[in-house]
């Protein structure tokens, strides 16, 4: 039997910006190990805003959100980056590389907070996800000296370091041409396969979609398929 | 909380705008370095000032007052005991101006462990008589060696030698004196007292305290002489000035002395009261001077950081998405200002030391304060403890606002911005 990483019970949110709106309408939810799922919808679906919930980042809800069976509503701000730095990796539409850091030191950023390898340790393991990834050239240039597709293929190294239980991506190919994109989508897929890797994405590009293992549908902030 | 990291995270930010971060940092340096040269110098004129008069005043001085008796022959008097009884028209007694018992009083002191020395000293007035002129003034019978340790009456000697005073007959005149009389070292003055004694007397030098006052109308003798002049024995003194290791004891054991030796005494605060006022204003001005360029230097910093708040809300949202807390966050824009604050203040110290030497080397000089050459400067540890204090204390409070603000950037907000 499969392991369930994320699950959501009777998820509800509300945007009170301008008036009272219901984004997320009781939204259940199961992931489960090794799944590739994406999520896809209409803009202003709402699709967006669940991943946000998801992610522990956005605490504004009603109903429950569990990672690997813990209850994750109403824990502290301090343990939910506590969750958010062991458990999840994400990859946004930009890249959000920090231009002080090379690199190197950008993959290696999460895993020095974790602190549960030494810095020569985290090197290495920075170095062997970016060969994954095909970039390990590139491991000493700042952020601003990569192309896009680069640049988000060393997000995904940074969202790798600590071995996450799952990669939440919100349209991380939505920034880049179509090369780029598929090389970041195989990325996902070699994960997915070769590493059993979990991953949740939000696309609105349906080719995208396609290829995942699983495709949630929203409209109107309910999930219909 | 990895506090190594943290401060790598703060350096690396610094470096990006190290323009910004160097300015916010020379404001803090100007500000301590202008306050530890403007307290160091306030606190050396202070030092300059106060010594003028406080060097020249005993810690206590013992004496004999002229007042009424505090027991009046009525109060003797069986019959009204109990009673509120009103004199009229009482004088004041003289109890003559001689301390009583003054030798072991004099050598009770010099056991006292409290006590630097005892200069016991005979004042009295005289008129100094040049021809047909008669100069009213004041002999001080001193007691040589221990005048000047207390007093370092050597400084103010412009001509002659204290130590001539040990000749019999001998006597140093203020310069106001010397010029009116038109005397000079080597020259005989003829000394007149109230009671009709008349002395010639050899001078053997020429003092100047600065104080035109003391300069027109004091001398000094030696306590032998002074005693001759008057014509009163050996044991007659009319001041015991005494000098302690812990001035700030003074009050108490003026007060202790009073008790126990049954003389009047005075200490040094009681008589120069508006010395220690004018110090203590001095003192707030500078102290005053320092804060407010402190608090205008706190604004830069503030700036600095809001700014670069605003620059790296991209930074802040996705540390905070890769598992920084909120707490994290704020720690790394304080220790931002810490660093500026300390850094700042470090050279403010060096900076500060660097203008107060330039000070003290620019020339000064006043007749008043003759062992004085260049401008006063009080290098006081203390001072520097206090910039830095006031440079981290600022620098903290100026970093706080921005980095709680920092500390609650909502990362969805950014990210969702997009």
């Amino acid at each position: 039997m499969k392991e369930t990483i994320l699950e959501t019970k009777g998820l509800i949110k509300y945007f009170y910006n301008p008036s009272k709106f219901q984004v997320i309408k009781n939204v259940d939810l199961k992931i489960q190990q090794g799944e590739f799922v994406s999520i896809v919808g209409k803009s202003g679906c709402g699709k967006s805003t669940l991943l946000y919930l998801l992610s522990t980042m956005d605490t504004d809800y009603e109903g429950q959100l569990f990672i690997h069976n813990q209850l994750i509503t109403g824990q502290s701000d301090q343990n939910l980056a506590k969750i958010r730095n062991e458990k999840i990796g994400f990859v946004f539409q930009f890249h959000y590389l920090l231009p002080e850091y090379n690199v190197l030191n950008n993959v290696m950023l999460p895993g020095l907070k974790l602190g549960k390898y030494s810095k020569k340790e985290l090197e290495q393991r920075a170095l062997k996800h970016l060969k994954t990834l095909e970039i390990d050239q590139h491991a000493l240039k700042m952020p601003n000296q990569l192309s896009g597709g680069e640049k988000q293929r060393v997000a995904i190294a940074r969202a790798l370091i600590n071995d996450p239980l799952i990669i939440m991506g919100d349209e991380p190919t939505g920034n880049l041409d179509r090369k780029s994109g598929d090389v970041v989508f195989d990325i996902f897929k070699k994960l997915a396969t070769e590493f059993n890797q979990t991953i949740l994405i939000v696309t609105h590009d349906p080719d995208f979609a396609h290829k995942t293992d699983r495709i949630i549908t929203m409209e109107d902030g309910k999930i219909i398929s | 909380m990895n506090y190594k990291l943290i401060l790598d995270i703060a350096i690396h930010l610094l470096r990006a705008r190290l323009k910004q971060t160097i300015v916010a940092a020379v404001g803090v340096t100007f500000s301590i370095a202008m306050f530890i040269s403007l307290v160091s110098f306030m606190s050396g004129l202070n030092g300059l000032l106060d010594g003028l008069m406080l060097n020249r005043t005993p810690h206590i001085r013992m004496f004999n007052e002229v007042k009424p008796s505090d027991n009046q022959p009525l109060s003797l008097s069986k019959d009204y005991k109990g009673n509120t009884v009103f004199i009229h028209s009482i004088k004041p007694k003289d109890r003559g101006k001689s301390i009583y018992n003054s030798m072991s009083i004099i050598s009770a002191l010099k056991q006292d462990k409290r006590i630097i020395d005892v200069a016991p000293k005979v004042t009295a007035s005289v008129l100094y008589n040049s021809g047909t002129i008669e100069i009213s003034g004041m002999v001080n019978g001193i007691d040589v060696l221990a005048e000047n340790t207390l007093f370092k009456i050597s400084d103010y000697i412009k001509e002659g030698k204290l130590s001539d005073l040990f000749q019999n007959n001998s006597i140093i005149i203020g310069k106001g004196l010397s010029d009116k009389m038109l005397l000079s070292v080597g020259d005989i003055i003829k000394v007149s007292t109230s009671n009709g004694t008349l002395s010639s007397l050899k001078i053997v030098g020429i003092s100047e305290t600065g104080i035109a006052d003391i300069d027109n109308m004091a001398s000094y003798t030696s306590l032998a002489t002074a005693q001759k002049i008057v014509g009163q024995p050996k044991n007659y003194i009319t001041d015991i000035q005494v000098n302690l290791y812990k001035k700030e004891n003074a009050v108490a054991i003026a007060h202790e002395f009073h008790t126990v030796y049954d003389v009047d005494t005075i200490d040094y605060l009681a008589a120069n009261v508006q010395f220690e006022t004018g110090s203590s204003v001095r003192s707030i001005i500078s102290y005053a001077v320092g804060i407010v360029l402190l608090i205008v230097a706190g604004f830069g910093i503030y700036n600095i950081l809001n700014m670069m708040i605003y620059e790296k809300m991209d930074s802040i949202a996705i540390l905070k998405a890769t598992g920084f807390s909120g707490s994290d966050v704020k720690w790394i824009f304080i220790s931002l200002s810490i660093i500026i604050g300390v850094t700042g203040g470090v050279f403010g110290l060096i900076f500060g030391f660097i203008f107060s030497s330039i000070i003290d080397v620019i020339p000064f000089s006043s007749p008043s304060v003759p062992s004085v050459t260049t401008y006063p400067i009080d290098y006081n540890g203390s001072y520097y403890v206090i910039g830095l204090v006031f440079a981290l204390f600022t620098t903290l409070i100026s970093g706080f606002f921005p980095a709680m603000k920092a500390s609650r950037v909502d990362p969805v907000e950014i990210i969702r911005g997009k």
